[in-house]
């Protein structure tokens, strides 16, 4: 096994941060599985600070390095400095754990969780030194893969990828590396490359995009259809029925150098029934899957005592809702093994008095700031997204993390929503300010931050037909509040650049059309695209032109229901019909409550794979109105319930 | 944890255990504050019962020494640890082999000492360092030629940032001893890359106060166009009774040249 860590070393002491390119994580593996076993290089297409944390990354790991015949290391974006050190010095890609060479890997395989990161796996891949276009590769050359959440539509990647992995990765990498091995064992020959992509495409859960022919009719797609029999018409996502099986990872990295989410992280449960329309994560995670309780606990107290950490993080996309959730992080600030210097963290709290209660009860120390996501500014456009968070419920929750203490409240929001009107957009900076106007009863050093980034519509969300507004129209809104935020004292505004907002969408809900164009861009040095001074809009704007590309027609199109979309012949287990009939509820202003607690919407999830939602409690969490049964008729202000004055709402064109 | 019967606890201040310990290999590629950090983690691990400050964010109370720059390795950092009084308590030659499995490659602890009441931080004992550092691309006549011409010197300006201004020094009185100690016959590999394919050795003593003169400054002073490459810092000194001792001394045995060294990882 070669190691080009001594062709490194010499630069490192004259790049950035060094510390991200030795390994030595407790935690790390240096695994050495002989010559036949399989090898998978899991990378991040990003820093090492941003794709060390990734838990689907450090998860698959775990369970691929615990076969005797598979051995997997991990890599991550080499920052510019460094990729200039390893172009002019030859030196390729290679793993952080024994500096191998990427090239020596099986299997490149990628974590896409981000559409602007999609430049820089076409980097990794050619400073492995593979070629870029999968249909160039060589039976020499690693199988290039990608899973995670960006993957439900891989159509712009098409021409980059052999495989595509869709869904819950615990159970399939074994499947893959099963099929990988006999094409190892068969010695890899000549045009055996395209017999092992075809073997791995009758996995579930695999999709193999040389294996379909794609027809378009005019700018549209009339259909993607297997080239051969025995290649499935639709590629079903992988979903793992019991997370209790899954105690993973067990063996969280411990990073010598800081990272992000830099703590250890215990996923309590996966999947969300919530039904928020913008949101891509909770709907094709579904159904919801919670880990035991008990299971849950023994994972804190152990990753705690083996990592060192003083802090623990409950994951999920709502946390708030984990049955018995007081008790586990109560267990766990009173555990006394932690000498009461652990904090625990919820990163998704839930909008509502209840769960500032328990985050006052866990978080004695460090009290900060806290966050929430009410996501729009007023009920009407709560409604049309399916956030259905009251304001009472949100003043509720300021009031209560102001009266315990803490001083700062980050509230997120989405711009650019279907049907979105001045006024609604407006009611923005009404909530914020009315939440400063809750905290200057309790402490003078109010701040509220109200962090407003522009919407995205998502393959498989009722607002996959919606079409995204225009960078133009984004940048009116942002205007409009930061006009009002000038006046509006204590509201401190954030937003994110509408520009990358315009190519996060073109890649969102693009087709296989725009491989060129990702090519383009990066061959033109379009990397790091997610870092805003890296971000150049117009090396995107230049490479569409050239492919004879429309922006407007990809991005800013709403879409009719009998149009084929580019993610059609991919499942994420959620029927179409009943993400249309949630659009047309939508556009009704019609909101839906969490059918975990309520009668069954038929979305596909369950009923399509035979698994249930896996849910400890039969009665929905203490707070909070969303599918609660509560009296969701109304969600304006109830008088005389929140100790301020509530301001006259601002009409759009009235401003001075 | 099971510990024997710990030391008596000083009377009247915190009880204080000074580490020394390396810093080699890959890991010297951290950064003074990930060191920190690697620290806090691996005395939790061990069970060591650090003391915190109080406060609203009660912080571990460790005290470090003089920073080492990213890259440079050392056979003899120290880290000052306040420990609470504790049943747990562990006794300070315990400490080297707690401690060993919960740091990374490349982080030795060599020893452990119980620090008196009232002891000097690092930052005030510490007077001076003597540094191992290779030039490449120069040859031994050269570098003696350029130690001797400033070791002649008188003063010896240089010009450095301080809190975003520049500001000029005389650190010829820094500089206690400059020696060459010949050309590097096996190249290493952390050497930059160099045109010549020659690298010369040098030791030099540089006084850590009033301000630490650092071996990049130093090398810089020399001759701009030298290159820096492989620099450990080999001895931590401090003053007792007129004469200079290392900070916690391991004895003559205890500390081969950095030539000699086998390198972690």
């Amino acid at each position: 096994m070669t190691s080009v860590w001594t062709q490194l070393e010499p630069h490192l002491a004259g790049v950035e941060r060094p510390a991200r390119y030795i390994g030595l994580e407790l935690g790390a593996q240096r695994p050495d599985a002989g010559p036949g076993a399989v090898s998978w290089l899991l990378t991040y297409p990003d820093t090492y600070e941003i794709g060390l944390p990734n838990q689907g990354l450090q998860i698959l790991y775990e369970i691929l390095n615990e076969r005797d015949d598979t051995a997997a290391e991990r890599s991550y974006a080499p920052w510019g400095d460094l990729e200039a050190v390893m172009r002019r010095e030859r030196i390729p890609l290679f793993s952080v754990d024994t500096h191998r060479p990427a090239g020596e890997f099986d299997v490149l395989a990628f974590n896409l969780s981000a559409e602007l990161t999609y430049t820089n796996l076409l980097n990794c891949v050619d400073l492995a030194g593979v070629p870029v276009r999968a249909a160039e590769r060589r039976p020499e050359h690693p199988l290039v893969a990608a899973g995670g959440h960006c993957t439900y539509n891989p159509e712009p990647l098409a021409d980059f990828l052999d495989f595509v992995v869709l869904g819950d990765g615990e159970e399939v990498v074994s499947e893959i590396t099963e099929v990988i091995r006999e094409w190892k064992a068969a010695g890899r020959t000549e045009g055996s490359r395209a017999a092992v992509l075809r073997a791995l495409s009758h996995v579930e859960g695999v999709y193999v995009p040389s294996m379909y022919d794609v027809e378009y009719d005019g700018r549209h797609l009339r259909a993607v259809t297997p080239r051969y029999p025995d290649v499935p018409e639709r590629v079903e996502k992988r979903t793992i029925a019991d997370l209790a099986q899954w105690p993973y990872p067990r063996n969280q990295l411990v990073p010598l150098t800081e990272v992000v989410h830099d703590r250890l992280n215990v996923e309590v449960f996966r999947g969300c029934t919530r039904g928020c329309r913008f949101c891509q994560a909770g709907m094709i995670t579904r159904p919801v899957r919670e880990r035991p309780a008990e299971q849950v606990r023994t994972m804190v107290a152990d990753g705690l005592r083996r990592t060192g950490y003083d802090e623990v993080a409950l994951t999920s996309l709502s946390t708030a809702d984990f049955s018995g959730i007081e008790s586990v992080v109560q267990g766990v600030v009173d555990d006394p093994a932690n000498c009461g210097q652990v904090s625990v963290s919820l990163p998704s709290l839930r909008v509502d008095a209840f769960t500032v209660g328990i985050a006052g009860q866990i978080q004695k120390a460090r009290r900060t700031g806290l966050t929430f996501a009410p996501e729009a500014g007023t009920w009407r456009m709560r409604q049309i997204i399916n956030k259905l968070i009251r304001e009472d419920d949100l003043y509720g929750a300021v009031e209560s993390a102001f009266s315990s203490g803490w001083r700062r409240v980050k509230l997120y929001f989405l711009t650019g929503l279907p049907s979105e009107t001045d006024e609604d957009t407006l009611g923005i900076l009404d909530l914020a300010r009315n939440c400063v106007e809750i905290g200057r009863a309790h402490t003078r050093g109010v701040a509220v931050k109200a962090s407003v980034g522009g919407f995205v519509p998502k393959p498989f969300t009722p607002f996959q037909w919606f079409g995204q507004n225009t960078v133009d129209e984004l940048g009116r809104k942002i205007s409009l509040l930061r006009d009002g935020s000038r006046k509006a004292k204590g509201v401190q505004l954030t937003w994110h650049d509408p520009k990358a907002t315009l190519i996060e969408g073109l890649a969102s809900r693009g087709d296989r059309r725009l491989g060129p164009v990702i090519e383009q861009v990066w061959r033109r040095g379009g990397t790091f695209q997610e870092w805003s001074e890296h971000f150049h809009l117009d090396l995107w704007l230049e490479a569409m032109a050239e492919a004879g590309l429309d922006v407007d027609w990809y991005v800013h199109r709403h879409r009719t229901e009998d149009e084929v979309l580019p993610w059609d012949h991919i499942s994420a287990g959620l029927h179409k019909d009943f993400l249309w009939q949630d659009w047309q509820d939508a556009l009704a202003e019609v909101g839906l409550p969490d059918c975990r607690w309520t009668p069954c919407y038929d979305c596909g999830a369950c009923t399509g794979y035979g698994i249930e939602h896996v849910v400890a409690s039969a009665t929905p969490p203490a707070g909070g109105s969303q599918g609660t049964g509560q009296d969701l008729s109304t969600g304006a202000h109830l008088p005389g319930s929140v100790p301020v004055t509530l301001r006259s709402r601002p009409l759009a064109g009235a401003r001075s | 944890m099971s510990a024997p019967a710990a030391p008596a606890r000083p009377a009247g201040g915190p009880r204080r255990v000074r580490i020394r310990f390396t810093k080699q290999g890959k890991v010297r590629f951290t950064s003074h504050r990930d060191l920190a950090r690697i620290w806090e983690r691996a005395l939790r691990r061990s069970g060591v019962p650090v003391a915190y400050t109080e406060g609203f964010s009660p912080r571990p109370k460790l005290s470090f020494g003089l920073a080492l720059s990213t890259g440079h390795e050392s056979l003899g950092e120290y880290l000052d640890v306040a420990v609470r009084d504790t049943p747990e308590l562990v006794a300070v030659e315990q400490l080297p082999a707690l401690l060993a499995t919960a740091l990374p490659a490349g982080i030795e602890v060599q020893s452990a000492v119980d620090l008196p009441r009232g002891a000097d931080s690092l930052q005030q004992a510490v007077t001076s360092c003597t540094w191992y550092i290779e030039v490449g691309d120069v040859t031994p006549s050269d570098a003696t030629a350029g130690v001797s011409r400033v070791l002649a010197a008188t003063e010896l300006t240089v010009t450095r940032e301080r809190k975003g201004q520049p500001v000029t020094d005389d650190v010829r009185p820094a500089i206690l001893d400059l020696r060459v100690l010949g050309p590097v016959t096996e190249v290493s590999a952390p050497l930059a890359p160099r045109a010549t394919g020659i690298a010369t050795a040098l030791e030099a003593e540089l006084a850590t106060q009033p301000r630490a003169l650092r071996p990049a400054e130093l090398i810089a002073a020399i001759d701009p166009a030298w290159v820096m490459a492989r620099v450990t810092r080999i001895h931590q000194w401090t003053q007792a009774g007129g004469a200079r001792r290392e900070v916690i001394d391991l004895g003559p045995a205890a500390t081969p040249p950095p030539h000699a060294e086998a390198r972690a990882s």
